[in-house]
């Protein structure tokens, strides 16, 4: 186990190592730089900002120190908000999206395995039926249709909740936003979760259980639950990253203040270090989530050798 | 196939016929396929979106970019603009079937990139194996655990809205599972007999992969790309809604949506009609898919 997470984090230094490289030249390579604004600055003051951020040097050599900086923690200073670090901008915008990331998450969780097992258990019944149309529209209606049509709906013709605003992060103020967020993974969920049921109720075990006479609630939730839901734990990593897709829109429609809206000005404004910063903290998070995944996988499956 | 029974008994001549017409997998597959009735629905519907895509935008009296200054803000069946204008007074209905054009086009351009690269890369994997299917696969691997939505949006931003950049970029990215699924069936078809065969009929590995491979791989690999195709479309739309794909006045079902999203409060319809078409689209690729799996795939069933 131990050998299996040390070559698992060896492997995730080459896939960092890509990540950043890629990132560092796409961004140089764009059209533009920080300073750049609609006024102009005189040449000779472009020239002494250009030399305080090293930005004077060959890019190879910005490369090289930029790599010793992550090294150490260092990820530099904003090129746009003068006086705050990369981390910085991080520590005070993960919070938002953290929040509504997890409640999202444990809410897709919950209702669609619910569902996925209601729907195998009532296989071909009403009950079943239903489930999966829902799904099918869940997982063909984008987020950003989704979102504007609720707040169309619930916010403004209904006025039930708020249309678009953090509020400190009010219950009222976030249940949209972690809606929308949730649907399309609860529709992918719960059709692997019925899929895995189906599968394991037909199974010998199952059948044994059933002989043996135990009720019908431990034989679903201890025996045929366990084996259902081994392919929805390696879906959790594809699960996050679709999570991390949706808040980019979810927060850009809702205006709340996350990461994922930062992004995406960021780069517009070719913030470089702030970029960068924030797809090395995401390719992480992301290579950290995988290998959590992996774990459960073999803990759920002791026929799962980690080698 | 070809069997020679002696003739003159009725039950070999009925053997015979049958041995005729036998049915290869594809008969059996389009069977199975003109059964379900969701797909053959959604690949009628999805006919009717493409020739609205292709011819409408000749339909209309309006071009996609026309500003009618007098017609602004019609709501649907009011006036001249059978699905109503938007805030330039452009008609929708001319609108939506450029946007549906452009959106599908760039789900097939990009899935071809996609299927292009992913077909080769995995058939190649494959059937070496060895140190290049390990080398090959781990690239894969890497590529597979990069946060790419992050990566597509910087590609926009550095190369800025190019028509046919926003295709590369997208289908660049979409091929790591079909490579992934080429090299999973290539694995197994290189133990078949056929191959033996033309190995020692010396046929060179190129010809080998091209030929026998290749077309082998066409099941699982259809099955993907219809479900591919909506994914483009997708992301196509996920970049435009940030403000990164198509630029006006161009439109996509992305950009109409995202106008649509601003003007609801005024304008509902801008944001519904481009909703429901593309809701249509995706659904329609999604049941295609699903029912070319269960056609060409019955055990799964």
């Amino acid at each position: 186990m131990l050998r299996f997470v040390l070559r698992r984090l060896l492997v995730a230094i080459p896939t960092l190592f890509v990540v950043i490289t890629v990132a560092f030249f796409l961004m140089r390579a764009a059209p533009g730089n920080p300073f750049s604004s609609d006024r102009k600055l005189p040449p000779e003051i472009l020239k002494n900002i250009e030399a305080k951020y090293h930005m004077d040097r060959p890019l190879i050599v910005q490369y090289g120190e930029y790599l010793g900086g992550v090294m150490h923690g260092d990820f530099g200073p904003s090129l746009k908000y003068r006086d705050k670090s990369v981390l910085d901008i991080i520590g005070e915008n993960y919070l938002v999206s953290l929040k509504i990331g997890l409640a999202a998450f444990a809410i897709m969780v919950i209702v669609g395995v619910s569902l996925g097992v209601l729907a195998a258990l009532r296989q071909n019944g009403p009950a079943d039926y239903t489930v999966m149309s829902i799904a099918i529209l869940g997982i063909c209606i984008p987020s950003f249709v989704t979102a504007p049509l609720l707040q169309l709906a619930l916010g403004m013709k209904l006025g039930w909740l708020p249309i678009a605003s953090w509020n400190g992060g009010q219950l009222v103020n976030m249940v949209l936003p972690v809606t929308v967020l949730a649907l399309p993974q609860i529709a992918i969920i719960s059709r692997l979760t019925r899929a895995g049921m189906i599968e394991a109720l037909k199974s010998n075990y199952v059948r044994t259980a059933k002989a043996k006479g135990l009720p019908e609630l431990t034989i679903v939730t201890k025996h045929a639950l366990r084996a259902a839901i081994l392919p929805l734990v390696s879906y959790l990593g594809p699960a996050f990253a679709g999570l991390l897709t949706g808040s980019l829109v979810v927060e850009r429609i809702f205006g709340l203040p996350g990461l994922g809206k930062f992004f995406v000005t960021s780069a517009l404004q070719r913030d470089y270090t702030v970029v960068m910063g924030m797809v090395i903290f995401f390719a992480t998070l992301i290579l950290l989530l995988n290998l959590l995944a992996d774990i459960l996988y073999a803990v759920l499956d002791p026929r799962v050798r980690l080698a | 196939m070809t069997i020679t029974l002696a003739p003159g008994s009725s039950r070999n001549a009925a053997l015979m016929e049958r041995a005729v017409r036998g049915r290869s997998l594809w008969d059996d597959a389009r069977r199975r396929l003109l059964r379900n009735r969701a797909a053959m629905t959604s690949l009628i519907v999805l006919g009717l979106l493409l020739l609205a895509a292709l011819i409408g935008p000749f339909l209309t009296p309006y071009t996609y970019d026309q500003i009618n200054k007098n017609d602004v803000w019609q709501a649907p069946l009011t006036g001249a603009h059978l699905l109503g204008t938007d805030s330039l007074g452009r008609d929708l209905l001319a609108r939506l079937f450029t946007g549906l054009g452009v959106s599908l086009a760039i789900g097939a351009v990009a899935t071809t990139v996609s299927l292009v690269i992913g077909v080769a890369w995995g058939a190649t994997a494959g059937y070496l194996g060895g140190v290049v299917d390990e080398v090959m696969m781990r690239i894969v691997d890497v590529l597979y655990s990069l946060p790419y939505i992050f990566f597509v949006i910087l590609l926009m931003v550095v190369f800025g809205s190019n028509f046919i950049l926003l295709f590369i970029a997208i289908g660049a990215v979409e091929w790591l599972t079909m490579a992934r699924i080429v090299r999973g069936q290539t694995l197994s078809l290189k133990q078949k007999e056929f191959i033996e065969a033309a190995r020692a009929a010396g046929l060179t590995r190129f010809a080998i992969i091209v030929r026998h491979i290749v077309p082998n791989l066409l099941g699982p690999v259809v099955v993907y790309v219809t479900l591919t195709i909506p994914g483009v479309i997708l992301a196509e739309s996920f970049l435009s809604f940030l403000g990164l794909g198509i630029q006006p006045p161009m439109a996509s079902l992305g950009t109409l949506i995202n106008n649509g999203a601003q003007d609801m409060e005024l304008a509902p319809w801008l944001l519904i009609f481009p909703s429901i078409t593309m809701v249509a689209t995706l659904m329609c690729f999604n049941f295609i898919g699903d029912g070319l799996r269960d056609a060409l795939d019955p055990k799964d069933r």
